[in-house]
């Protein structure tokens, strides 16, 4: 096992085995999406069950939790591929931590904007600073200096490194997030899924939620992948093999 | 005379010589606290109210004005490069510039924070919270703000790029040290966010000079 891992590591550092083996998991990350997606959205928002107390309002929370997960995740994937890149001097790490930056940081956006519509017809107001609200939107704030700063200097390695150090400096608020609900009475509600636990939702409900959540899971790496492609042509457009491909 | 209590002496006699460099942040701090009471309302049961949030984010707007230069001299002239080529540890420096960093503005600002008080007519219990959170606070900012100034030192136009990093980071101590403040003026206990505080100064101290070290080394590989 731990040989395979070595091996793998050692062959995710070479952009064209990377790019070459991407191509093969393109169409099952697109069908997974894309099935999900529609499994998961239509079950939640035509046949799950209404909630008692919200009624159908709780629906948003099909894509509320699945992208305010994301949006933690990827921060950390973020943050450790900017780590490998600061150990290992790893180019791909850094490609992909680029790659990864302006997708959660929109998964975050969208977990505060549904966040929003969620909050309006159940406790009667957009937005309160709550400590939850408060840490996402810190959140948000971590993945804008993240991005500004990847691009801010004239050498690209010195800009991701910077990027890299700041990720890293910013993993302090993902446990602020996590545990912001059970620290601070707050009106945001506490987490719906735990590993440890039995999950609060009837099972009615909570399978689309699990469908979806796997599904954006699927569609991120989807983003990334092709994100990551595109990186991997650009910075490697003078190499012998992309020229290759470029003229096939 | 070690490497880092010289840098030490030589930045505080620098600071001495050129009194701007923390006396300009002061009356930033001093003006930006006089501006709340014209703006939203002179009535002073209102003011009492808000004025350990409004002196805290003041504080903490006059701390990012004066990190910008706190490593950028040392990269433009090369005492940076002479740091790293002694062979001595990026981690003293680090942390000898924030501390540095906090005599000139942390310091000053928590001695001063009185007046403001009494500008903004802080109820009389909340004197003693004002000074303690400041003064716990205040050097976590000053560590923080070091990681900033160290990864933006190479930028040009480096102040507003350092304002968008580090403030999402000063929201913490912002939150704790504002409620220590409030709890103290309506007359109730506030331990708990000054030793939340306390908690925040001894991670920031000890781990935010690696960070901050990790990052001048960036500046010298460009």
């Amino acid at each position: 096992m731990w040989q395979w891992l070595k091996r793998l590591y050692h062959r995710l550092g070479s952009p064209k085995w990377f790019y070459e083996i991407s191509a093969r998991w393109i169409p099952w990350l697109v069908v997974l999406s894309a099935v999900g997606a529609v499994t998961g959205i239509v079950w939640g928002l035509a046949y799950a069950p209404a909630d008692y107390l919200q009624g159908n309002s709780f629906r948003i929370i099909y894509i509320h939790v699945p992208a305010a997960i994301l949006a933690q995740s990827a921060y950390m994937m973020m943050a450790v591929a900017g780590a490998i890149y600061l150990i290992w001097r790893m180019k791909m790490a850094a490609w992909v931590a680029k790659c990864i930056a302006p997708i959660g940081a929109s998964f975050c956006l969208i977990a505060l904007l549904t966040g929003a519509i969620w909050g309006k017809p159940t406790w009667g107001t957009w937005w309160v600073w709550d400590a939850r609200l408060t840490s996402m939107l810190m959140l948000l704030f971590l993945y804008f200096g993240v991005m500004a700063l990847q691009q801010a200097m004239e050498s690209e390695d010195s800009s991701f490194r910077a990027g890299a150090i700041l990720a890293l400096v910013g993993v302090v608020n993902i446990p602020i997030i996590k545990y912001s609900v059970e620290w601070w009475n707050t009106l945001h509600q506490p987490a719906t899924l735990k590993l440890t636990e039995k999950p609060s939702m009837d099972p009615a409900m909570l399978w689309p939620l699990l469908i979806m959540i796997v599904t954006t899971y699927a569609f991120f790496a989807l983003l990334v992948i092709l994100r990551t492609r595109n990186e991997i042509l650009w910075h490697e457009r003078k190499r012998q093999w992309v020229r290759e491909l470029l003229e096939k | 005379m070690s490497l880092v209590t010289a840098t030490i002496r030589r930045d505080l006699l620098l600071a001495a010589r050129n009194p701007g460099e923390w006396a300009n942040p002061l009356m930033f701090f001093l003006m930006v606290a006089a501006l709340f009471p014209l703006a939203v309302d002179p009535d002073p049961s209102f003011l009492e109210k808000i004025a350990g949030g409004v002196i805290w984010v003041a504080a903490l707007l006059a701390t990012l004005l004066s990190l910008d230069g706190l490593y950028r001299p040392d990269v433009e002239d090369g005492s940076l490069e002479q740091w790293l080529a002694s062979g001595e540890s990026l981690y003293g420096l680090a942390l000898g510039k924030a501390l540095v960093h906090w005599c000139i503005s942390g310091l000053p600002l928590t001695l001063m924070s009185p007046l403001l008080g009494l500008m903004l007519s802080l109820p009389d219990e909340a004197y003693a919270a004002l000074v303690l959170s400041l003064l716990i606070g205040t050097p976590v900012l000053s560590l923080l703000g070091a990681v900033g100034a160290a990864l933006t030192a190479g930028v040009r136009g480096g102040g507003l790029l350092l304002s968008l990093l580090i403030l999402p980071l000063y929201i913490p101590v912002l939150i704790f040290a504002a409620s220590a403040v409030y709890h103290a003026g309506i007359g109730m206990t506030y331990n708990g966010q000054l030793a939340m505080l306390g908690a925040m100064l001894a991670l920031a101290m000890a781990l935010t000079p690696f960070a901050a070290a990790a990052a001048l080394k960036i500046n010298l590989l460009r």
